[in-house]
């Protein structure tokens, strides 16, 4: 927070305010005084309570609260809005005194602050008190009624500061800027070691608080003018980012909703990148965003949807429509939904918001829909050094982000009149209408994407209830199709395939047909040569019998005739008894051969 | 505030000035030249207007400053009219007489 380079010779105490410390490099100066000045309702009761309630809470400083302008039942009431638990603190870190004299009290001569400050001193020892403000003094010292009193009893409380030393002491005034004489403000501004000048003024209708640190000796500080907002937690102050621009790009991808646009992106987008969204609309910005942040979810990262004008529950419901489901997510913690109306709230205040938000839900994606919506309240310059705010903030924090910006007409390039912010965005989809044949059909264009190749191609956005997807576009005589006549031509595609396919199928099947026909042509001529070999086999036995029946009926009328043995030799003459078994074995089938032979023609 | 008095009136014009003992209340800062002239402002008023009907107790605030909180004192010096009710406060040095007598309700009762 403190820089390195300048010298401190200030020791300083921190408010807990944020935004504050930053500003003034490191809070309040310690043990010494230091005045908020401003008109009615500008935030210097908050600021002083609010510093009061910290210290007491974050650091267990007791403090006490003098309040000279409002009593102080009041004030814890006013205060119940903030979560900071008073009415416990008021019992035993804080003090309050009601230091407004009542309507009833009559005045007679001149007074004086000795008792007061010593009552303070008693009450300061007896719970050890390390803060002390004192609200309002301005209505004490016109109650004195004399400039020369007004001068006395404020070197009395300066005194009485420096002998009874704490953290801090604060004195809030209420100086309007047009009339400072009121009080005798010159010498409290001396008196004092630091001012801060608190402002409530309308622009363009609304409400803006601002903070201005007009003196701080011995330490520099962010000089200029910074916004304020009130929040749950109290005041908040819109401090500038630091100049250096110190953030690590990622090498990582997180998906951008869906794989077909994770594709076109080139695998999805960097994380910690910013995206912006643009389109007009009805152009399904929303349901991008509500499809990254359900793909973020789902990878069980914190996240943060905040969508401008229309109400969380809204969203979440008509989201579920096209399958996005985020309900579950909102029900288990993961997912942070956050609603705003725009129009009363100037853009420094939701950026404010927006950064208590973070701080809150420390969210690793994020989502604003639509981030335009910020230019509604205001002036449009404040708006987008707002937007290029909340896209560097999110880059400190590494926070992935998708924005979606409605644009006028539907070129993109009027989106450039707009907030600016794709120049300083990473990433930039744009979605738009087609419009043919009577249709209205969105279209998904990626106009950039640094340091990562994307696709160049136009593509049709169609909404399922399944959820977001991404189709071919044809392009037909350089127009593109989409819708029904992509459908069409889709149609057409199908219709000649199943045609290829038919024609396909005929085919096998009659080379098929044409194959079962040979196969059983072989198997037929298989059989024809089966049976030819069984005919050739019966023929040649026959042959063989024939041709044995003839030599042994040879024999046999040989025998009968008792004719010599043709070749001569004693088995003719002598015959043995195995011959004649013989004989009669080779007789028997002799008469076999007979039968075979009368059989055979 | 007028209703007491007036009785008071009636009383003092038929016996003596003051027979109701007016209790007060003076918290000062020591010797704090506001607080200084206080006492000698009041002590003036009591001769004057009050006899010996008064009961009066200083309490120096820089020796008492608890029990002064609790009194409910902010500056001083202030005097405090406990009884006759209605109560009273005072704040300043009590130099404008008049303004003191009417707060506690002795005006009325001097003409």
């Amino acid at each position: 927070m403190t820089s390195n380079a300048a010298p401190q010779p200030l020791p300083k105490i921190a408010t807990g305010i944020p935004g504050f410390d930053e500003l003034s490099h490191g809070g309040l100066p310690r043990h010494r005084t230091s005045l908020l000045r401003g008109g009615p309702g500008s935030g210097k009761t908050v600021f002083a309570l609010q510093s009061l309630v910290n210290a007491a809470r974050r650091r267990q400083e007791p403090g006490i609260f003098v309040a000279f302008e409002e009593n102080t039942g009041q004030i814890i009431a006013n205060a119940a809005s903030f979560d900071w638990g008073l009415p416990a603190l008021a019992r035993n870190k804080l003090f309050f005194l009601d230091a407004k004299l009542s309507p009833d009290v009559v005045k007679s001569g001149e007074f004086d602050l000795t008792g007061m400050l010593a009552m303070l001193k008693a009450k300061k020892d007896e719970i050890g008190a390390k803060w002390i403000v004192f609200d309002g003094i301005d209505v004490l010292l016109t109650l004195l009624q004399n400039p020369i009193a007004e001068m006395r009893e404020l070197y009395r409380i300066r005194d009485w500061l420096a002998d009874n030393e704490v953290n801090a002491a604060i004195i809030t005034a209420k100086i309007d800027v047009d009339r400072p004489e009121v009080v005798n403000y010159g010498f409290l501004q001396f008196m004092v070691d630091c001012v801060v000048r608190f402002e409530r003024r309308l622009e363009h209708g609304v409400a803006l608080h601002r903070i201005q640190i007009t003196k701080y000796r011995g330490s520099d500080f962010v000089a200029g003018e910074y916004p304020v907002s009130f929040g749950p937690s109290g005041m908040e102050v819109g401090a500038p980012e630091p100049a250096e621009i110190k953030q690590v790009a990622s090498g990582e991808r997180v998906s951008a909703g869906f794989e077909r646009l994770d594709t076109m992106l080139g695998g999805g987008l960097f994380r910690g990148s910013s995206t912006l969204i643009t389109g007009v609309p009805g152009t399904s910005k929303t349901t991008l965003a509500g499809k990254f942040v359900e793909a973020a979810c789902r990878r069980g990262e914190r996240t943060l949807f905040v969508s401008f004008d229309e109400s969380a529950d809204r969203i979440a419901r008509n989201l579920t429509s096209v399958g996005i489901h985020l309900k579950t997510h909102i029900k288990t913690g993961l997912l942070r939904m956050y609603s705003s109306r725009t129009e009363t709230i100037g853009a420094e205040d939701h950026l404010i918001k927006l950064k208590t938000l973070i701080r809150e839900h420390r969210p690793r994606c994020m989502v604003i829909d639509p981030l335009s919506a910020i230019a509604k309240a205001g002036s449009l310059a404040a708006a987008r050094a707002v937007a290029n705010r909340f896209i560097y903030l999110a880059k400190d924090e590494k926070i992935t982000v998708v924005v979606t910006a409605i644009n006028e007409g539907d070129k993109p390039e009027t989106e450039a009149t707009d907030l600016q912010i794709s120049t300083i965005a990473d990433t930039w989809i744009h979605l738009s209408y087609l419009i043919r044949s009577g249709e209205r059909n969105r279209a998904l264009t990626i106009i950039k994407s640094r340091g990562t190749w994307h696709s160049n191609q136009v593509r049709e956005l169609v909404l399922r209830d399944a959820g977001p997807m991404l189709a071919d576009v044809y392009s037909a005589g350089g127009e593109v199709l989409m819708g029904t006549l992509r459908w069409e031509k889709e149609d057409e595609e199908r219709a000649k395939t199943i045609q290829r396919r038919a024609e396909f199928d005929q085919k096998r099947a009659a080379l098929e047909l044409t194959e079962a026909d040979t196969r059983a042509r072989i198997r037929a001529l298989q059989q024809d040569l089966e049976r030819q070999r069984v005919e050739l086999a019966t023929y040649s036995k026959r042959n063989e019998a024939r041709i044995v029946s003839s030599s042994d009926r040879e024999k046999e009328l040989r025998r009968i005739r008792s004719a010599d043995p043709a070749g001569g030799g004693p088995t003719g003459i002598v015959p043995s008894p195995a011959k004649r078994s013989a004989s009669v074995s080779s007789g028997n089938s002799g008469r076999k051969h007979k039968k075979d032979a009368q059989v055979a023609p | 505030m007028r209703k007491l008095p007036r009785k008071k009136t009636k009383r003092g014009a038929s016996g003596p000035p003051v027979t109701t003992v007016v209790v007060m209340r003076l918290y000062i800062a020591n010797n704090a030249p506001n607080s200084v002239r206080a006492v000698a402002n009041l002590a003036a008023i009591c001769k004057e207007h009050l006899g010996d009907k008064y009961k009066l107790e200083i309490i120096d605030v820089l020796e008492y400053p608890l029990r002064a909180l609790a009194d409910g004192i902010l500056v001083t010096p202030s005097l405090a009219k406990l009884s006759p009710s209605p109560a009273a406060k005072i704040v300043g040095n009590l130099s404008d007489k008049g303004s003191v007598l009417q707060a506690l309700g002795i005006a009325e009762l001097v003409e």
